[in-house]
C-alpha cells in the first residue's frame, strides 16, 4: 500500500460537517415525532372496528415495509411532480421517512398494544374510564415500555437512512460529505469522517434512548 | 424528442429486477459466510472473541449502508485491488449483512437451553463440536424465519449499490427515467417490481413463523 493518508484537508472543512450534522438532527427528531404519531394512528386504525380501514393499514404497511426507501423517496421526489405535484428536497424528504417510519412504527407499536391483557381495559372502562383516557393510561403507556427497545432500534436505523436525503440535494451530513470530497478528492478520508460521525450519532442515541427508558419506565 | 415509456421500457427495467436480484444473490453469500464466522466468535468461550465479535457487529450497525458502500468503493483500490463497483456493492453488503445475521442467529443460539450446552459437554463433545451437531440444529429451526425477513431487507438495500453506480433495478430507473422522462411511471413501476420481489418471500417469513409458534 504506498497510498498516504491525509486527513487535514477534510478536518479544515469540520464546521460544514457540522452544519450537516444539525441538519440531520433536526430531520430525524421531526421524522420521529410525525412518523411515532402516524404508527400510534395507524396501530389504532388497524384494530378499527370498519373493515375498510383494517384493510387500508394492512395495504399501507405492506407496500412500505416491501419496497426500498430509496424507491419511495424517488417515486415522491421525481414520480409525483409528473402527476403535478412539486415539492422541494426537504418537504419530499420529510414525507418519504416519515411515510416510511410510520408503516414500521404502525406494526411495532400494534404488537405492543397486543401485548396488554384485555382484562386491564375493562377493569378501566369499569371504573368509568372514558375510551381515549383508557388507551393513553391502561393501553398506551405500558405498551410503550414493551415496545420501548423495538421503538430506539428502528428511530436509530431510521437517523441512519436519513443519509440517503443526500441523494436527491438535501444538505445534511452525508451530502455534505460529498461536496467536501468533490472539493478535497480525499474520498477515502472523508467517507472515514462521515461514518465516525454517524457511529457516534448511533452511540450517542444508545445512551439517550436508554437513560430515557430509564427516566420514563423505572419506578422510583 | 423523449422516448415513449413503452414495452421496451419496462422490459429494460425487468431486466434491472434481474441484475438486483444477482446482487442479492451475492450479497446475501457472503453475509451467510461472514455472518456464520461472527457467530462463532460471538458465542466462543474466549471473552475477548465474543467482545470483538460484538464490538463489529455494533460498529457496522451503527454506520449508514450508504457510508459502507463509499468506503468499499474508495477503501479496497488503495490496498491494490483494482476492483469493480459490483465487488465494492457485494463486499459492503456482505459487511452489512453479516453484522444483522449474526444478530439474529445469536438470538436463535441463546434460545436454545443452556442445558444442551452443558450436556453435550458432558458427552465429552469439543466445543465446535457442541455447537455444530447440538446447538446450531436446533438454532436453526428457531432462524429461519428472521432469515427470510432479513433477505427482504438485503433486496431493498440493494437499492443503494445504484448510487456507486452499479446498474440494478434503481439506477436503471434513473437512466430509463432519463431517457423516456416519465417519471411516475418509471418509478411507480419500479416500487411495483421492488413489490413482487419483496412480498412472497415476506409472506413466507411470516407463514414459517407462524409455523413455528404453533
Amino acid at each position: 500500500m504506498t497510498y498516504t493518508f491525509r486527513f487535514a484537508p477534510v478536518f479544515s472543512r469540520i464546521d460544514q460537517m457540522l452544519d450537516g450534522l444539525v441538519l440531520t438532527l433536526w430531520l430525524t427528531a421531526i421524522v420521529i415525532v410525525a412518523g411515532f404519531t402516524l404508527g400510534v394512528a395507524g396501530a389504532l386504525a388497524a384494530r378499527a372496528r370498519a373493515a375498510w380501514l383494517r384493510a387500508a393499514v394492512r395495504c399501507y404497511v405492506e407496500a412500505i415495509r416491501n419496497t426500498p426507501l430509496l424507491a419511495q423517496l424517488f417515486f415522491i421526489y421525481f414520480g409525483l411532480p409528473g402527476l403535478g405535484l412539486r415539492l422541494d428536497a426537504i418537504p419530499a424528504g420529510l414525507i418519504a421517512l416519515t411515510v416510511n417510519l410510520g408503516a414500521y412504527t404502525t406494526e411495532i407499536v400494534r404488537g405492543g398494544i397486543d401485548a396488554v391483557p384485555r382484562g386491564q381495559v375493562d377493569a378501566g372502562t369499569a371504573l368509568g374510564l372514558t375510551p381515549v383516557q383508557v388507551f393513553f393510561l391502561i393501553v398506551l403507556k405500558p405498551a410503550l415500555k414493551t415496545m420501548f427497545p423495538a421503538l430506539a432500534s428502528q428511530f436509530t436505523l431510521l437517523m441512519l437512512s436519513s443519509s440517503l436525503l443526500s441523494q436527491i440535494g438535501v444538505t445534511e451530513l452525508f451530502h455534505m460529505a460529498s461536496l467536501i470530497d468533490s472539493a478535497t478528492y480525499r474520498s477515502f478520508e472523508v467517507y472515514a469522517v462521515v461514518c465516525g460521525f454517524y457511529l457516534a450519532l448511533a452511540l450517542a442515541f444508545r445512551l439517550l434512548f436508554a437513560a430515557i427508558y430509564r427516566l420514563a419506565f423505572t419506578a422510583p | 424528442m423523449f422516448r415513449q415509456f413503452g414495452l421496451d421500457e419496462f422490459l429494460m427495467l425487468l431486466g434491472g429486477l434481474q441484475w438486483t436480484s444477482g446482487l442479492t444473490v451475492l450479497a446475501f453469500g457472503g453475509s451467510f459466510g461472514l455472518g456464520l464466522l461472527l457467530l462463532m466468535a460471538r458465542v466462543a468461550r474466549f471473552r475477548v472473541l465474543r467482545w470483538a465479535a460484538s464490538g463489529c457487529i455494533q460498529t457496522v450497525q451503527g454506520t449508514p449502508l450508504l457510508g459502507l458502500l463509499f468506503l468499499a468503493f474508495f477503501a479496497l483500490p488503495l490496498f491494490g485491488w483494482d476492483v469493480s463497483r459490483w465487488v465494492a456493492a457485494t463486499v459492503a453488503l456482505s459487511i452489512y449483512g453479516s453484522a444483522f445475521l449474526a444478530d439474529i442467529w445469536r438470538g436463535a443460539v441463546a434460545a436454545v437451553p443452556f442445558g444442551q450446552w452443558e450436556a453435550s459437554a458432558a458427552l465429552g463433545l469439543t466445543r465446535w463440536r457442541q455447537l455444530r451437531l447440538v446447538v446450531l440444529p436446533q438454532a436453526f429451526a428457531i432462524a429461519i424465519p428472521p432469515t427470510v425477513g432479513f433477505l427482504v431487507q438485503l433486496i431493498k438495500n440493494t437499492s443503494l449499490a445504484s448510487v456507486i453506480g452499479v446498474v440494478e433495478l434503481s439506477r436503471e430507473a434513473q437512466l430509463v427515467n432519463g431517457a423516456t422522462f416519465a417519471p411516475f411511471l418509471v418509478y411507480g413501476c419500479v416500487c411495483l417490481l421492488y413489490f413482487v420481489l419483496c412480498y412472497p418471500l415476506t409472506a413466507w417469513s411470516r407463514v414459517l413463523e407462524a409455523r413455528l409458534a404453533r
